[in-house]
């Protein structure tokens, strides 16, 4: 089972017992939050949940190819997306549901890429939210070159809340053992690149743990290249927010990069292909399972006072109609038209790519019509009874 | 009114094409909700509990547990409206579209397939949205398959006048899009188009890589085979199928058997030429013969000798009582010498198992007669001819060579012969060097009989003389033992007599 390695400190504010900590460097960032603020949270975590299981569910009704469940890793998510500001831009991998319901991505535009009907599903642009990634690791260059032409933009240390932009790439902890990730920490090191590398450790790499990943906390892992590292408890909503703030606010204000390592567990399958129970013991999920992310919050919320019955029951509607929307959006997401494929090759107008999609064009209406809808015209052209009389 | 709407077994996996069903946690009448558990699987990647897409009542199960299920075969029938009243008659044509379901269980006769499904489970259009191509990669009906789709005949096309229009994409993209079939589609056909069954004749055989693999394996024509699968694809099961029918060793049957292969020909244009298929007893010799000379090495010996006692010999029991309705024939003879030439050195008899690295010693000798027939060569043997009398055998040949004339010759006749005889003496020709049998280790050849000049006692004198022709497997066979043999048939021909020696 793996447990905290005990030579790095792990950032907490909450326990699992749902008890607030006092941290002298990290419980300032959050002074500001006031309980809606927290239940907000709650919110977003428990959408976030409800989202992931209806789209295992049609998974296993076929409806998507497949799908990477968020399950246990939805506190790091929200807190780490909650800090980020409208103009830092984010690079997720391909399990970042949560960062993306807090920038704003309509959940169900997920499940396009899942489906098969798009290679997107959202404006990355407007959203500030890159496209999924699936290669692991690649992205974190991506997203240190992103970083390194918004310093040379001048977005940096302005001192302008406003203008001053980070960037973030999200991975996890197999991506770690990526030659590319190294490369971009080397990058962001050298250039001093407004970036934050915000590791999920989610302990498993599909059936590889962690330990078989790497002989240092993975926090550590940035020293060597001159990134400073911190592991914070990807568990607890709180200490996500704050160590994220950090991270950001050092990277806006021309600090330099920061490698989060967000600890924390997948409870579910690493896909739908995936069977966890084969590499992985009931006992370790059990452990994890004490650390509920959603249960330590709502059992602060509680002790509080703050999570009041009309909240939990109108959550709970909001869930259950969530999941509705979900099913009846997927299940009437049609096929694209195949000349989409030609729309986001190039950013401008570029006439080779214009000549391709004419003559794609004039090569599908070369085909004769389908037989459904050759089908569809034999119905339209039967005559009616009034003539059939005649 | 009640609507049925079907549950089609996922790919739960990436790429996964079947998975065996473990156990339902539902049962027929049974209430589900939607992401109800209802059935547990087992993929070749992992055990996987199914939730139920839709809310109602379980009117059927399609798939037992331990089954193993297709990607895209419905499993489960869940009436999504069980309080709605009856519908009034289904119309006519949907009724054979429920063939697939079964019978309706429980519920008002006849309305399995009233109602229109979001998923398209009942329409049994070829295009449907996933059953129809059988290439499952990820999911199933994500988005529907498109049909697959013709080129339009040159002279119709519009292609020309769209290429010199250079902003026509957006105008031609919308006819062409492949038709997305959307899963939610309300108006399914209400008559299925009765199209022919897309795909079956005259196309090119769909089927999965490791079928295309097995086929290559076993040297199988994909296109020659007939498919069972959904969709019209081709199944391990038919490969396997097909390669059995045309195992030569196995001898089986071809359709057509029974008709003359020569009347299927097509004449050339000019006259000249006629071509025809290959196919039932020429394309099972072909096959046989080719088998045979390619993996047995063959040697034939020869021998010519004088068969006037033999000749003798059948005139007496010609006029014999007890022969008086069988006919007797050097055939007869020649086949009593070879059952006591094989009794004299039974590893004669015997096949060579090249899978098992094993030669196979047979304690009995069924004795394959080549026949001519119209429809071409036949091999029939007589089973257990070393325990026939003379007479049996007399009858048995007669039997053999009469049911192969009238074309009545089954497969079980022509399977497991040890040994086989070829009368070419019968054209009038001297001798051969015949192909054996597959998996028989020797064949004889019995040449013409005719009157020669022959040193008979120091005296040229007119003699009946034949050349007998003894070819053999040389993996098993030595050259003496098969000259041996030889001799040994050709001593009861030349003297009957020593038949009492050797019997």
């Amino acid at each position: 089972m793996s447990t905290p390695a005990p030579d790095v400190d792990l950032v907490q504010l909450l326990t699992p017992a749902g008890e607030l900590r006092e941290h002298p460097e990290y419980s300032p960032r959050i002074a500001h939050l006031d309980a809606g603020d927290l239940r907000g949270m709650y919110r977003d975590m428990v959408l976030v949940r409800a989202f992931d299981n209806e789209a295992t569910s049609l998974q296993r009704q076929g409806e998507l190819g497949l799908w990477a469940q968020s399950l246990g890793q939805e506190a790091a998510q929200i807190g780490s997306g909650r800090a980020l500001a409208p103009q830092d831009y984010v690079f997720p991998s391909y399990r970042e549901h949560g960062v993306a319901h807090t920038r704003g991505v309509d959940l169900p535009d997920i499940l396009k890429l899942f489906r098969g009907v798009d290679h997107g599903g959202w404006d990355s642009d407007a959203l500030r939210f890159h496209l999924y990634t699936l290669v692991i690791g690649s992205h974190t260059l991506h997203a240190t070159g992103y970083a390194m032409g918004v310093q040379r933009d001048g977005l940096v240390g302005t001192g302008d809340p406003a203008r001053d932009t980070a960037v973030v790439t999200y991975f996890g902890d197999g991506a770690t053992s990526q030659g590319d990730v190294s490369e971009a920490l080397v990058f962001a090191a050298v250039a001093n690149a407004p970036l934050v590398l915000f590791c999920q450790n989610n302990q498993w790499a599909i059936s590889e743990p962690t330990s078989r990943q790497s002989r240092v906390p993975l926090a550590r892992r940035g020293d060597g290249f001159g990134v400073p590292g911190v592991r914070v408890d990807g568990n607890d909503v709180l200490a996500s927010y704050a160590v994220m703030s950090e991270a950001l606010e050092r990277a806006r204000s021309g600090g330099g990069p920061t490698l989060v390592e967000a600890f924390t567990y997948r409870m579910g399958a690493h896909t739908t292909s995936d069977d966890p129970t084969r590499y992985r013991t009931s006992a370790e999920d059990e452990y994890w399972r004490q650390r509920d992310p959603i249960d330590r919050l709502r059992a602060y919320l509680t002790s509080i006072g703050e999570l009041g019955d009309d909240f939990v029951a109108a959550l709970d509607a909001e869930s259950a109609e969530l999941g509705r929307r979900v099913r009846t959006t997927v299940r009437a997401m049609g096929a694209p038209s195949a000349t989409t494929m030609f729309d986001h090759v190039y950013a401008t107008p570029h006439a080779t790519l214009d000549a391709e999609r004419a003559w794609f064009a004039e090569y599908e209406a070369s085909f004769e019509p389908t037989e459904q809808a050759q089908a569809l015209d034999r119905a339209d052209e039967r005559p009616t009874v009034g003539e059939v009389a005649l | 009114m009640p609507t049925f709407e079907q549950f089609r077994l996922p790919d739960a996996g990436e790429g996964l094409t079947e998975a065996e069903i473990v156990a339902w946690h539902v049962a027929v009448g049974d209430a589900v909700t939607v992401n109800q558990t209802i059935v547990e699987i087992e993929t070749a990647k992992s055990l996987v509990e199914l939730p139920s897409p839709f809310t109602g009542v379980v009117t059927e199960l399609l798939a037992q547990p331990g089954t193993t299920v297709e990607v895209g075969t419905p499993i489960i029938v869940i009436d999504v409206d069980p309080t709605g009243t009856p519908a009034p008659a289904p119309a006519a044509p949907a009724a054979t579209a429920a063939a697939g379901s079964g019978t309706p269980t429980g519920t008002t006769t006849g309305t399995t397939t009233t109602g229109t499904t979001t998923t398209g489970t009942t329409s049994p259009a070829p295009a449907g949205d996933g059953d129809a191509g059988g290439a499952v990669l990820v999911g199933y009906g994500v988005g529907g398959h498109a049909a697959r789709r013709t080129r339009r005949s040159a002279g119709a096309a519009p292609a020309s006048s769209s290429a010199e229009a250079p902003a026509a994409g957006p105008a031609a993209a919308p006819a062409s899009a492949p038709a997305p079939a959307p899963v939610a589609a309300p108006q399914a056909p209400a008559t299925p188009p009765s199209a022919p069954d897309a795909g079956r004749p005259a196309r090119h055989a769909l089927a999965k890589p490791p079928v295309r693999k097995l086929a290559r394996d076993l040297g199988v024509d994909l296109d020659s085979v007939s498919a069972t699968g959904p969709g019209g694809i081709v199944t391990r099961e038919d490969v396997l199928a097909h390669g059995a029918e045309t195992e030569p060793r196995t001898l089986a049957t071809y359709p057509g058997d029974d008709s003359p292969w020569l009347a299927s020909g097509a004449v050339s244009p000019d006259g000249r030429e006629t071509r025809v298929p290959v196919k039932s007893v020429r394309k099972r010799t072909a096959e046989a013969m080719v088998a045979s000379a390619f993996t047995a090495p063959h040697v034939t010996v020869f021998h010519t000798v004088d068969v006037t006692k033999t000749m003798h010999l059948v005139t007496r029991l010609r006029e014999d009582r007890e022969f008086a309705d069988v006919r007797v024939t050097p055939l007869l003879i020649a086949a009593k010498a070879l059952m006591l030439a094989v009794r004299r050195h039974p590893e004669i008899n015997a096949s060579w198992d090249d899978a098992a690295q094993e030669i196979v010693y047979k304690h009995y000798v069924n004795l394959g007669i080549a026949a001519a027939t119209p429809r071409g060569l036949v091999v029939p043997n007589i089973k257990d001819a070393h325990r026939l009398g003379l007479k049996e055998l007399a009858e048995s040949i007669a039997e053999l060579t009469g049911t192969a004339r009238a074309g009545r010759t089954t497969p079980a006749d022509m399977s497991g012969g040890t040994i086989t005889i070829t009368n070419v003496g019968v054209f009038g020709i001297d001798t051969g060097t015949p192909i054996l049998n597959p998996g028989e280790a020797a064949i004889l050849a019995l040449g013409a009989i005719r009157e020669q000049p022959w040193v008979h006692k120091g005296k040229i004198k007119k003699r009946w003389v034949t050349q007998l022709a003894l070819s053999f497997d040389h993996r098993l066979v030595d050259g003496g033992l098969g000259s041996r043999v030889l001799a040994d048939v050709a001593a009861v021909l030349a003297n009957p007599a020593q038949g009492l020696v050797w019997g």
